[in-house]
């Protein structure tokens, strides 16, 4: 007879190597699959380093997409720890980018470090009224919010795409569906070679840590997180909470949206994104809620993403070969979970059939 | 009359729909909502597409698919009630296998299109008698198999999960586990009977895209119908029945835009496209506020079910 059972506490040495064990799987499984392509999985493998690390280049590109996928996932954060599961971020993200683009597009001429500080705070507002909107539903009617952030994702890039083909369309693209470029005066500076969007990230992620545990509203939050009841009980306006907490997050998500308008595409598109606005709901999961920790699994999401890009070219693996690899990996790091939460108690058979079982 | 070649094509536009819509009813019905649709429909296509183009055989190239979809229900179903992991998180994850499991199959596919007698299988055919009925005659039953098959699967599931102890048991499961395994129903079977059975249908909904649709391959064929049918479960209220009607107006409203141009009417097509997500979370609105029993999410709706937490 097998049963599960709770662990009754997690350990953080078993929680750290069972994931690492689940990664190990996954490579071996892709290692299998790579064989079946006909290329040596060690090759492949070191070149998906080499396309991250291998050149002061690339190691900047992989840096650049870590960035978004950081302050992104921050803002879902402060969702899932109050057991809100936003799956909206990236449409926070995109209504950040529209807001921050607008003044882009409209003040093309003002002072460089007006405009973008107006971009910013444009696109913390438009991410955080799109987060606020399921927020208020939710805290006032219970609907349902994983199924309605995600309707607001599609509601933002259908908008856009408007946007794109229709009244923003750039007369100058010779029928080209482009929005017209950002003058470099919207365009975020660069330090150290990056643009400055990885201080912006480091600056949050520090800001997000102190947020949830040293301050009242971060402990109220992570109350909410526990126990709605609890929280109404200890006299916490709950609904207040959880609003203001949505706000703050698709605030996050619409400055890393913001940023990628500004500083990545250099303009508004439909693919501003890039579908980080998912990736980073799996970023935020496997860190396990924990700020520092989102840092580095975006980093080693951001290595998966630009490896993958680079064995295409190397090895002429398509790009969805990544995909694969990305979705294994997932997968198996989200089964591993279980190994670390539960445990597996194998009992005697003989004496349960004693029992009449 | 337009009108009438318009909603005969509304209904084609809106089968793949209600079949990834049905499958996901059967899923989330067991408490368990499944992201991953758009992938399981990726996988279909491709696999209904590969076999029907290497068989030459309509049924063999269904089953594939059915197949395909159910794996990645099986994988789904694996992860989220065996191991209990986190359905939202997985749902996402299976989205992005199935994109590139399709993405890297269908490499080879690119361009190749529906061999002759598997497109023949699904050429349009009148059912007698019922053609004659006025106007829904011709809009309804002068379609393909497949449409059909659609009509039939739609009141089939909707019989089953009312007027069956099966379909009973089963919205028991997603309603109240605890309730459904004190009074013996094995909670993990229905889940993996349920799940499995509906990525199947989501796996057949992508293959009526890549072998009738379309018909040839191209890279995801999808194009985001899985979200659509996500949302399609909350329009029609987790309900089989209607679902088909919600599957043939999402349908029209997919391909209103272009067909209203010759009209001289311009509305852009991207805000047409936005309006199906609009009206659902108008109707999620709706339901949270009247808070009728029968049309909220199924109660245990993404939660794990663990015997001994309750």
């Amino acid at each position: 007879m097998i049963r599960i059972a709770k662990r009754s506490e997690v350990s953080k040495n078993r929680n750290v190597l069972t994931r690492i064990a689940a990664i190990i799987m996954a490579l071996m499984l892709s290692a299998l699959f790579i064989v079946f392509l006909g290329h040596d999985p060690l090759k492949v493998y070191l070149s998906m380093i080499e396309g991250s690390f291998g050149s002061v280049y690339r190691f900047k590109e992989t840096i650049i997409s870590t960035i978004p996928l950081t302050i992104t996932s921050l803002g879902i954060l402060l969702a899932f720890k109050m057991k809100f599961w936003n799956i909206g971020a990236e449409g926070q993200m995109i209504m950040g980018a529209f807001l921050a683009s607008y003044f882009a597009l409209n003040y093309p001429d003002m002072n460089r470090l007006v405009l973008l500080t107006l971009m910013l705070v444009a696109g913390a507002v438009g991410g955080g009224i799109w987060g606020l909107i399921p927020a208020y539903f939710k805290s006032k009617y219970g609907t349902n919010e994983v199924l309605f952030t995600l309707m607001m994702n599609y509601i933002a890039l259908k908008w856009i795409t408007y946007l794109q083909y229709g009244p923003w369309k750039d007369k100058n693209a010779l029928g080209f569906p482009k929005i017209p470029n950002f003058t470099s005066n919207a365009v975020l500076p660069k330090l150290f070679g990056i643009h400055v969007g990885w201080l912006i990230a480091i600056i949050l992620t520090a800001l997000v840590y102190v947020f949830i545990h040293y301050t009242k509203k971060g402990y109220e939050i992570n109350v909410i997180g526990e126990s709605e009841s609890t929280g109404a009980y200890a006299g916490m306006n709950v609904r207040k909470i959880i609003l203001q907490a949505m706000f703050l997050g698709g605030a996050l998500a619409g400055i890393s949206g913001m940023i990628q308008a500004s500083a990545v595409s250099g303009t508004l598109s439909v693919e501003v994104t890039g579908g980080v606005g998912y990736t980073a709901i799996i970023v935020t999961w496997l860190s396990g809620l924990s700020a520092p920790l989102i840092v580095i699994v975006s980093f080693l999401f951001a290595i998966l993403i630009q490896g993958g890009s680079y064995i295409q070219t190397a090895f002429q693996i398509p790009q969805s070969a990544a995909q694969i690899l990305q979705g294994m990996i997932l997968l198996f790091v989200l089964g591993s979970e279980f190994f670390v939460k539960y445990q597996i108690i194998y009992k005697n058979i003989k004496l349960k059939k004693k029992e009449g079982k | 009359m337009a009108i009438i070649v318009f909603l005969n094509a509304a209904v084609q536009a809106g089968t793949p729909l209600l079949f990834a819509t049905l499958g996901e009813i059967m899923t989330e019905k067991v408490g368990n909502l499944n992201l991953g649709v758009e992938g399981l429909m990726l996988m279909g296509a491709v696999a209904g597409f590969e076999i029907g183009l290497v068989t030459s055989n309509a049924y063999m190239a269904l089953l594939g698919a059915a197949i395909a979809g159910a794996f990645g229900g099986l994988i789904f179903a694996f992860l989220t009630v065996s191991l209990k992991a986190n359905q939202v998180v997985t749902g996402l994850s299976l989205t992005i296998l199935g994109t590139g499991l399709s993405g890297f199959a269908g490499k080879s596919l690119m361009g190749k299109v529906v061999p002759e007698n598997v497109g023949h299988f699904f050429k349009a055919f009148e059912i007698p008698l019922l053609k004659d009925i006025p106007i829904l005659g011709q809009i309804l039953f002068n379609q393909n198999i497949f449409i059909y098959f659609g009509y039939f699967m739609a009141v089939v599931l909707g019989i089953y999960m009312y007027k069956t102890r099966w379909g009973l048991n089963m919205r028991m499961v997603g309603e109240n586990p605890s309730a459904a395994d004190a009074s013996g129903i094995n909670i993990n079977i229905y889940k993996y009977v349920h799940i499995l059975a509906g990525g199947a249908l989501c796996g057949l909904g992508g293959a009526y895209l890549s072998l009738v649709y379309v018909p040839a391959w191209q890279e995801n064929v999808t194009a985001g119908r899985g979200w659509i049918a996500v949302a399609l479960v909350i329009f029609s209220t987790w309900n089989p029945n209607k679902a088909v009607l919600g599957a043939y107006f999402f349908g029209g409203l997919d391909i209103i835009g272009f067909r209203l141009q010759k009209f001289d009417i311009s509305i852009s097509q991207y805000i047409v496209d936005m309006f199906p997500y609009l009206a659902t979370i108008i109707v999620l609105i709706m339901i949270s506020m009247r808070k009728s029993r029968e049309n909220m999410p199924p109660e245990g709706l993404g939660n794990p079910y663990f015997r001994e937490e309750r």
